[in-house]
């Protein structure tokens, strides 16, 4: 087995479609007052950044998966998304 | 004999002594179990009550779900002993997935501390045993995020199984279906928002907490006579 390298991920969280979004409302009635009128759609979520010590990328991807579906998101309400660079390179 | 109580308390957890106290003025006898502990034995019921477990980091419950000793309380639910979430506990317990369903942030983005109409919408869950369908009760909500919500099978599920078993009166926080607190299928899992130890003593504004407190005992009292729980 090759030696592990260092992977950067990125897990985006959202709100699965049709889940209300309070935070989202908000932050969208917000807008109007900084004189933007045309905005509309606003889903408000999270992001995680770390790195993972992997075979490759796949691995690094399978590891990464597990975080976000077992712990970052709750799958009731929440969606994700998981992006995974060697680390040290642009991310 | 009168039944015990474990009040499962991880940290951040702020209402073990209210629960402690509530449940010990109707009888029981009531102790902390600490949740890196991993065997609750020895208990009729248990309840989860409000705070902020862990912080509330990432989202109410969810580092919570982890800590050893809910492997101990869902291994009591299983063996059907009655389990009460209240407020974060309830978080904790949807988390967990022992209660179906999750709380998003209140509709408005409001912190919610006042006093609610609830209505008793089953008498056959743990907490509601022998309180008749239709009972209003007053009991105080304290929370930011009680905005229960699941999706539409869910939904149709807990209402065809009458899983429902409080309603708030006048919707504060904009929770699907008015719901204030539901059950699991076997109903000896309730999750409820509104907190009854809060009410629990006239000097508090209201006693209808003890309404549900003394049902719970009840049941304990009944499931332990069973003697299975792990």
């Amino acid at each position: 087995m090759a030696d592990p390298a260092l992977f950067s991920v990125l897990v985006e969280v959202r709100l699965r479609e049709g889940i209300a979004d309070p935070q989202g409302a908000t932050i969208e009635r917000a807008l109007p007052a900084l004189g933007l009128t045309g905005v509309t759609g606003v889903r408000a979520g999270k992001s995680f950044r770390f790195d993972i010590a992997a075979a490759d990328d796949a691995d690094a991807l399978a590891q990464a998966t597990v975080v976000a579906d077992r712990l970052l998101a709750n799958p009731v309400i929440e969606e994700s998304s998981v992006t995974v660079h060697p680390a040290g390179g642009s991310a | 004999m009168a039944p015990r109580v474990g009040v499962v308390i991880f940290p951040g957890t702020n209402c073990e002594h209210d629960a402690i106290l509530a449940v010990q003025r109707l009888g029981a006898s009531a102790d902390l179990v600490w949740h890196g502990d991993t065997s609750v034995s020895g208990y009729d019921a248990l309840i989860l009550p409000g705070g902020f477990a862990h912080g509330d980091y990432l989202r109410p419950g969810a580092i919570a779900r982890f800590s050893p000793v809910m492997e101990a309380v869902a291994g009591f639910a299983a063996a059907g002993g009655p389990v009460v979430g209240i407020c974060n506990g309830f978080q904790v317990l949807t988390e967990a997935g022992l209660l179906p369903g999750a709380l998003q942030k209140n509709r408005g983005l409001r912190f919610l501390c006042t006093t609610v109409r609830l209505r008793v919408e089953t008498s056959d869950s743990v907490l509601t045993s022998g309180v008749a369908v239709g009972t209003e009760l007053a009991i105080p909500i304290n929370h930011f995020e009680g905005n229960y919500t699941c999706d539409v099978e869910t939904l149709a599920r807990l209402r065809d199984e009458e899983r429902v078993v409080l309603r708030y009166v006048d919707n504060p926080n904009g929770s699907v279906d008015s719901i204030a607190g539901v059950c699991n299928e076997a109903r000896n899992v309730v999750g409820l928002m509104p907190h009854p130890e809060r009410a629990s003593d006239p000097l508090l504004g209201s006693v209808d907490g003890s309404v549900l407190l003394r049902a719970l005992l009840g049941s304990a009292t009944l499931s332990s006579s069973g003697e299975s729980a792990a």
